[in-house]
C-alpha cells in the first residue's frame, strides 16, 4: 500500500539514535505491528523529549542528525513509526539496515546534508516547534513551513529506493520480479 | 583490477541488477530466529504466500528467550516451530538443541567461504569470519529471502584493516575489536564491509575471528570478513570431508574467495596491536572505549558472560582461567550462558562449569535474553553490568541500566573484584 508522506515534524536533535531507543527489546515479543503503537521512542535519551507528549503524537515526519537507526536490525523501529503514521524520516545519514527497512516498508528515509538539517532545526526554534513538512517525491523536494516562512531542499534518492516506495515495499517489488 | 572478498561473492551470486549499483543476490543461507521471523511468517500467510524457497537452505532456531518466559514469547516460539514443521525445515533447533544463533549455525558447519547469508539479526556479520558475505537485515528482507531466496544490496565498499604485531597475554580478540570500533566510530563503516587481515588474524582461532566479525556492525559495517585459510578448513573439516579429497584441496578451493593483492579498498588501516591492553566501554555507544585500567574501580552489580560475541568455548576457558580458585564478590551476581549445548558440554567435560559454579556464578542454558534485556538477567534501573556482549546502548539490558562491554577475562576479574578490573592486575 502506498504511504502518505509529510505533515507536522518532530525534531530529534541528536546523532546515533539507535533502534533500542526507538523501540526497546522488551516489546519485541509482540507479533503484530499495531501492538507496538504506544511505545514509540520510549527509551530515547534526549533532553526535553517526552515520549508521551503531544508533539510526538501529532508528528508525521521525524527530523534528526547522523547515523539514525543504528544498532539492532529490528524492523519494529520503522513499524512503530508506521503505525503512528510517521512515514518519513529526514536525517543527515542512516545506519544501513534501518534505511533499507524503511524503503522495504515503502516509507521514506531522506538524507539531507548537515547545512540543510541545521536550517530545519533553526526553523523549528523560530516556529516554536510548529513546522510542517511537505514531501514531493517525483521532484525530490522537501518543503518545510514554519512561522510563516518556507524553506525548501532537494534530495537524492536511488532509483531502486524510489521503485520500492512506488511499489509499496520490497515484498511487492520482489514478488512481481523474482 | 583485483577484487575484494565481498566483490567476488557479489559477482558469483548476482541474480539481477535492476538499477546500476543495486545488486540482487542469490542466497545460500536464510537464517531465522523467533524474535524477527514470526512477523514475516504472519505476513506471508496474510498474503497467501506461505511458502519457502528452499527448505534445506533455511536454518532456524529459538534462541533469544528460551525456554519461553511468558505467553507472548511462547507464541513467538510456537509460530516459528509450527512454521518449521509445516515446511519440513530439518535444521530447526528447539529446546534441548538450541543455542545462540551466531554460535550455533557456524558450529553446525552451515557457513562456508564464499557463501551469502542473511538473517533478521544485526550480528549476522559474525559469519563473515568464514570468508562469507553475511548481513543482518530486517523482517521484510528476511521475508523475501524466505520466499524468493534473494536479497538486494548496494554493493558495499570495503575497509581493509591490517592487524600487525602480536597480542600480549591476557589481551584478546574482544579487546582488538573494541579498540577498532573505537577508532572507526559507530558509523565509520556504514555501507562498508570490513576485511580483517594480517598476522594477528592469521593466528586467531575461528572463535576469535567470530568475535572480530561480530562487532563489525558496531562500526556500522555490513559484514566483518576474515580470509579463509587452513584454520577455516580445519574448523569445517568434519562437515566438508566428503566434498574434498584432502584439506589441501579444500584450501585451494576456498582460497578463490580471498581478496586479490591488487584489490581496491575504500580505506586501509594498519593497527599494530603489540601494545594493546584490555579495553572496556563507558557511556552508551560501543565506540566509547578506554583501557580497562582507566575504568578500574567502577562499581558493577552484575557480570554477564556469554552471547554471540563471547559465549564460545574459548571465551569460557579464558574466564575460567581467571576465576579458578576465586569467589565472585558478594556485592555482585555472576551469570554465565554457554552459547550452545555443545559448548555447554565441552565446558562441563573440561571442568569449566565447576569453576564457574564454585566461584558463585549462575549457569544458564544456552540463550541470550539478557544481552538485549528480554530475559535471564535483565538489569534494574541504576544498575551496571560488566558484559561480554556487544552493545551498551541506553537501556539495552534493562531500562535505566548501564552496560560495560569487555572480554571474558576482564569480566571474570571484575566479578572477583566487584569493580572493573584488568585481569592482569589481579
Ligand atoms: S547475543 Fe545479544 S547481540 Fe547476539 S544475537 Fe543474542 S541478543 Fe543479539
Amino acid at each position: 500500500m502506498k504511504k502518505i508522506f509529510g505533515g507536522p515534524a518532530i525534531f530529534l536533535d541528536r546523532s546515533d539514535i539507535n533502534t533500542d531507543e526507538i523501540i526497546p527489546a522488551k516489546y519485541l515479543t509482540e507479533v503484530t505491528k499495531e501492538a507496538l503503537k504506544p511505545y514509540c521512542l520510549e527509551d530515547l535519551k534526549l533532553e526535553g523529549f517526552d515520549p508521551q507528549g503531544e508533539r510526538l503524537k501529532n508528528a508525521c515526519v521525524i527530523i534528526s542528525r547522523e547515523n539514525f537507526g543504528c544498532g539492532s536490525s529490528r524492523e519494529h523501529a520503522p513499524w512503530v513509526f508506521e503505525v503512528n503514521d510517521m512515514h518519513t524520516v529526514i536525517a543527515e545519514s542512516y545506519a544501513r539496515i534501518f534505511r533499507q527497512n524503511m524503503f522495504n516498508c515503502g516509507m521514506l528515509a531522506i538524507e539531507l546534508p548537515k547545512a540543510d538539517i541545521d536550517a530545519l532545526m533553526a526553523l523549528e526554534k523560530e516556529a516554536n516547534g510548529a513546522v510542517n513538512v511537505k514531501v514531493n517525491l517525483p521532484d525530490q523536494q522537501v518543503v518545510a513551513c514554519g512561522n510563516g516562512r518556507e524553506v525548501s531542499f532537494s534530495f537524492d534518492i536511488s532509483p531502486f529506493d524510489k521503485a520500492l516506495v512506488d511499489a509499496g515495499g520490497w515484498v511487492e517489488y520482489a514478488d512481481a520480479r523474482y | 583490477m583485483g577484487q575484494t572478498t565481498a566483490e567476488k561473492i557479489f559477482a558469483a551470486h548476482l541474480r539481477d541488477e535492476p538499477f546500476p549499483g543495486t545488486k540482487v543476490l542469490d542466497l545460500d543461507r536464510v537464517l531465522c530466529h523467533e524474535i524477527t521471523t514470526p512477523v514475516a511468517i504472519a505476513d506471508l500467510e496474510w498474503r497467501g504466500k506461505d511458502r519457502v524457497f528452499d527448505n534445506t537452505k533455511i536454518k532456524a532456531v529459538i534462541d533469544h528467550v528460551t525456554p519461553s518466559k511468558d505467553s507472548k514469547t511462547a507464541l513467538q516460539a510456537k509460530m516459528l516451530r509450527d512454521w518449521a514443521r509445516r515446511h519440513n525445515i530439518k535444521d530447526f533447533f528447539d529446546i534441548g538443541q538450541n543455542g545462540v544463533c551466531h554460535a550455533l549455525f557456524p558450529e553446525k558447519g552451515y557457513i562456508r567461504p564464499g557463501f551469502t547469508a542473511i538473517m533478521g539479526d544485526s550480528h549476522t556479520c559474525t559469519h563473515g569470519a568464514f570468508g562469507a558475505f553475511a548481513a543482518g537485515v530486517g523482517t521484510t528482507d528476511l521475508e523475501v529471502g524466505i520466499l524468493k531466496g534473494v536479497c538486494a544490496f548496494r554493493e558495499p565498499k570495503t575497509i581493509r584493516i591490517n592487524l600487525t604485531g602480536s597480542l600480549q597475554s591476557g589481551v584478546y580478540a574482544k579487546d582488538v575489536i573494541l579498540f577498532v570500533v573505537g577508532q572507526l566510530g559507530v558509523n565509520g563503516a556504514t555501507d562498508r564491509v570490513i576485511e580483517f587481515h594480517g598476522p594477528v588474524v592469521d593466528a586467531m582461532s575461528m572463535d576469535a575471528r567470530m568475535t572480530l566479525g561480530n562487532m563489525a556492525i558496531e562500526a556500522g559495517g555490513t559484514c566483518g570478513i576474515c580470509q579463509p585459510d587452513m584454520v577455516t578448513v580445519d574448523y569445517l573439516w568434519p562437515f566438508i570431508q566428503d566434498e574434498f579429497a584432502s584439506k589441501q584441496v579444500a584450501l585451494e578451493e576456498y582460497s578463490q574467495w580471498c581478496a586479490d593483492a591488487d584489490a581496491e579498498y575504500d580505506k586501509i588501516l594498519d593497527f599494530n596491536v603489540t601494545e594493546l591492553v584490555p579495553h572496556v566501554t563507558f557511556g552508551y555507544k560501543p565506540d566509547c572505549v578506554k583501557p580497562a585500567s582507566e575504568m578500574a574501580g567502577t562499581k558493577i552489580d552484575q557480570v554477564y558472560i556469554g552471547t554471540c560475541t563471547n559465549g564460545r568455548i574459548e571465551d569460557l576457558r579464558q574466564a575460567a582461567e581467571v576465576l579458578k580458585g576465586h569467589k565472585i564478590a558478594d556485592s555482585l551476581r555472576g551469570i554465565v550462558s554457554p552459547a550452545t549445548p555443545k559448548i555447554f558440554q565441552e565446558a562441563l567435560a573440561e571442568g569449566l562449569i565447576q569453576i564457574f559454579m564454585d566461584a558463585g556464578f549462575c549457569v544458564t542454558n544456552p540463550t541470550c535474553g539478557a544481552c538485549l534485556g528480554m530475559s535471564n538477567g535483565v538489569l534494574a534501573d541504576g544498575e551496571a553490568c560488566a558484559s561480554t556482549s556487544n552493545r551498551n546502548f541506553n537501556g539495552r539490558m534493562g531500562k535505566g541500566g548501564m552496560v560495560h562491554l569487555m572480554s571474558p577475562s576482564t569480566a571474570a576479574a571484575t566479578a572477583i573484584a566487584g569493580v572493573i578490573t584488568d585481569a592482569r592486575a589481579l
